[in-house]
């Protein structure tokens, strides 16, 4: 019951803004809402089962968000024949690189001896492969640099990137698992804040790779597109029939379509993560989360469990990222801000009740939500609130302009609120025995 | 001999005076987040926000008073909004800790909690900034703007580079220097200085000694709030005020803190002079400090740069991820990570 009776409210809330506001609006929230709810259930994953603190969600959904760009994006011929052949000789540069590092890491015993050669090794592989790099990078963005100026991907179909997306972000988990994920809660945090920062930096900086700021635009679709939709005789015969627009039919169409393929995909991940979490092995990471020093004593390999549960967490963060990519059709890596990123999905998890899947999923269909909906509620709110300050009040106006800004507070207070009255969340994990 | 003198004014001109200011920034900054570590024994991510709100503060009482037509000339105006600007955000952060924090303090929560509940703080403070002043640029520096600017340094030494000295880099500088003495002398010589560092030690045996803990800890939010309004006023002054830039300067904060050694006051001064100028000196292009010490012939073609400065939160990061794989306790702390 308590499970079942907050997804009613919310899917009422959305019938009302569909009723209210509009319908296409609702739909887009709705796909919001599902891709969010991936994201969710790949924080839960960390967090909730294994009690890891990942603050770097942003850097793994714009990791999936690459991927996108990288598998499905149309190739540029012109810049892989300039500068194709020096970004995968700095590649192979960078793997040997790191070979000799932990080569070298093997050989000298000695602690001092140890740190200096990976230093050695690491600088000067760090200068080769910038050697070998700038020239290539510099002929690629010089390419046609207002259209392309990047490699382009492979032209491949767009869910396979999402597919790639989760391994990409997955891959990035392993090695930054590797150093981190022995360190004290508050540390994890900040070094995994500081990681992500880092990769959006490159997604914004390296202009052969993502275009950076001038973002991807124009990202082919799982999904019909709309123009192709309104030429279609069973299309033309539907809208004759009902009593809206061509226009808002199609674009509620394909909205639709994106509703259940998101819904597929969330399907798929929820029935794995409960599968998971009712198993042998799910009671095993709860057993470490509560106590990582019994079930260390009673021979569990936490080290190990731990970087599984981030690595695959992770990888649902970065498939989440792909598909959020894909409905978008851009790659806009400026966009990528960690309270929006990283924090608003923690809220998203916290609310909905850490460690219950189910939970994560409604907390992010809610959160995200209030997020859309604050919007229009904090205006009217404000509106309200200095209509005696009169019309011509540069006050008032000012205030107005940054209504939307309120939604912040919105999340804060919430999160606030649950913390201190349902630490557990709104549907609470299951107590198993 | 003129190449090298050259040479070494344009360093100190691009890389050192900058990066001593910034320095100046990250270790105020630092020392706030050191501070509420050691006694309350946790990372406050909300500490940006709270910089960022001081400084806030501080634009509305600056424009209040250019309003009325009141300036200290050559100083900024800012300077005198600073009192004000303290007040209110002590007043926020005690309140914030009467409502938010002191039910997980008695609960004796785990850190992690206390983490997520700043990032809730954060949230709510990060709003009402956008909300009160708007997420654009906020340029609020008057009074004389150089202490020295290249043209007259160069008719004064006859050489052909200039050395310019801001005036806000000046006053960051005087600012850090005097918030430290006035620390250190208040942590070393007071009473209630020496039990805060008791309790900071050992929180039971503070205790037990008859420290009153509750005070202890208003005390430490109290510095951290002052510090914080301090660095965010002198970081908006030196560059310009942007909510958004306080979420980012986050990281080299947390990694000056922690390279110094998280709690301690001294490790975090050092930390944020060592992170500043890492960045800086990693960052900054070499050319024209080459050009004058190189023959032609010797010259590099490109622009001698180490990193590019969109990389320099990298820099921070990598000092902080060595510091934590080697020495996780930092650089002055003596208790173990």
């Amino acid at each position: 019951m308590r499970t079942v009776l907050p997804f009613v409210i919310f899917f009422l809330l959305l019938v009302l803004v569909g009723v209210l506001q509009s319908w296409s609006l609702a739909f887009s929230i709705m796909n919001l809402c599902l891709v969010s709810a991936v994201m969710a259930l790949g924080v839960n994953m960390q967090w909730g089962y294994a009690g890891l603190v990942n603050f770097g969600v942003m850097g793994f959904s714009a990791l999936g968000g690459l991927a996108v760009v990288l598998v499905s994006a149309p190739p540029v011929p012109e810049a892989w024949a300039v500068g194709g052949p020096g970004v995968l000789f700095a590649v192979l540069i960078a793997i040997a690189t790191a070979a000799l590092a932990i080569a070298a890491r093997r050989i000298f015993a000695e602690r001092v001896a140890r740190i200096v050669a990976t230093g050695v090794v690491v600088a000067v592989g760090i200068w080769a492969v910038a050697d070998v790099l700038e020239p290539a990078t510099d002929a690629i963005e010089a390419v046609d640099p207002s259209f392309t100026g990047f490699l382009g991907g492979l032209g491949l179909p767009v869910v396979l990137a999402w597919i790639v997306g989760g391994l990409l972000a997955a891959g990035a988990a392993f090695l930054i698992g590797k150093i981190a994920l022995g360190l004290r809660a508050d540390y994890l945090a900040i070094a995994t804040l500081g990681v992500s920062e880092i990769i959006v930096a490159v997604m914004m900086n390296e202009d052969w790779l993502s275009r950076g700021v001038k973002n991807v635009v124009g990202l082919p679709r799982p999904v019909p597109y709309e123009v192709g939709l309104r030429e279609a005789d069973w299309f033309q015969s539907l809208a004759a029939t009902l009593p809206i627009g061509a226009v808002e039919l199609s674009s509620l169409i394909v909205k639709g379509c994106y509703v259940g393929l998101f819904t597929l995909f969330l399907a798929v991940i929820l029935w794995l993560a409960e599968r998971a979490l009712a198993s042998p092995w799910g009671r095993m990471m709860r057993a470490v989360r509560d106590n990582e020093t019994a079930a260390e004593a009673m021979g569990k390999d936490v080290k190990r469990l731990h970087l599984l549960v981030f690595v695959i967490g992770s990888g649902v963060i970065g498939l989440a990222g792909a598909m959020l990519v894909t409905l978008d059709g851009q790659f806009t890596p400026g966009t990528y801000q960690p309270l929006r990123f990283t924090f608003l999905i923690w809220v998203m998890v916290i609310v909905g009740g850490s460690g219950n899947n189910w939970g994560a999923t409604l907390g992010a269909f809610l959160i995200w939500f209030a997020w859309v909906e604050a919007e229009p509620i904090g205006g009217m709110v404000i509106d309200v609130a200095t209509s005696w300050l009169g019309d011509a009040s540069p006050v008032r106006q000012h205030l107005m302009s940054n209504a939307a800004q309120m939604r912040h507070v919105v999340m804060g207070v919430v999160l606030l609120l649950v913390l201190r009255f349902a630490p557990r969340g709104i549907i609470p994990e299951t107590d198993r025995t | 001999m003129d190449g090298l003198l050259n040479a070494l004014v344009v360093l100190a001109n691009f890389a050192l005076v900058p990066g001593i200011a910034y320095g100046s920034q990250l270790a105020l900054g630092a020392l706030g987040v050191t501070l509420v570590f050691g006694v309350l024994r946790f990372s406050n991510f909300a500490h940006g926000e709270t910089m960022s709100f001081g400084a806030m503060i501080a634009i509305f009482v600056t424009w209040i008073l250019q309003a009325n037509g009141v300036s200290i000339d050559p100083l900024p105006t800012a300077l005198l909004a600073l009192p004000v600007a303290i007040l209110v955000t002590v007043g926020v952060v005690l309140l914030t800790d009467r409502f938010v924090y002191r039910f997980y303090r008695h609960k004796r929560s785990d850190q992690v909690i206390f983490i997520i509940v700043s990032i809730g703080v954060m949230f709510v403070m990060a709003g009402l900034i956008r909300f009160l002043i708007g997420p654009n640029d906020q340029i609020f520096t008057d009074g004389e703007r150089f202490l020295i600017s290249a043209r007259d340094f160069r008719d004064l030494t006859g050489l052909r580079e200039g050395l310019a000295i801001k005036t806000t880099q000046v006053i960051t500088v005087v600012a850090a220097v005097v918030c430290c003495v006035l620390l250190f002398l208040f942590l070393t010589r007071t009473r209630t200085g020496k039990s805060m560092r008791a309790y900071a030690d050992n929180e039971d045996l503070a205790t037990l000694s008859g420290i009153d803990a509750g005070r202890v800890v208003l005390i430490a939010w109290t510095l951290s709030a002052t510090l914080a309004v301090i660095a965010g006023t002198l970081y908006g002054l030196d560059k310009s005020y942007k909510p958004f830039v306080f979420q980012e300067i986050l990281l080299p904060i947390f990694a000056a803190a922690i390279v110094g050694g998280l709690g301690s006051p001294v490790g975090a001064i050092v930390g944020g002079y060592l992170i500043a100028f890492a960045e800086v000196l990693l960052t900054y292009a070499y050319k024209r400090f080459l050009g004058h010490m190189l023959p032609d012939a010797w010259m590099p073609d490109g622009l001698a740069q180490l990193l590019g400065t969109e990389y320099k939160f990298a820099v921070a990061f990598v000092i902080l991820v060595i510091t934590l794989l080697i020495r996780p306790a930092g650089i002055f702390n003596r208790r173990s990570g």
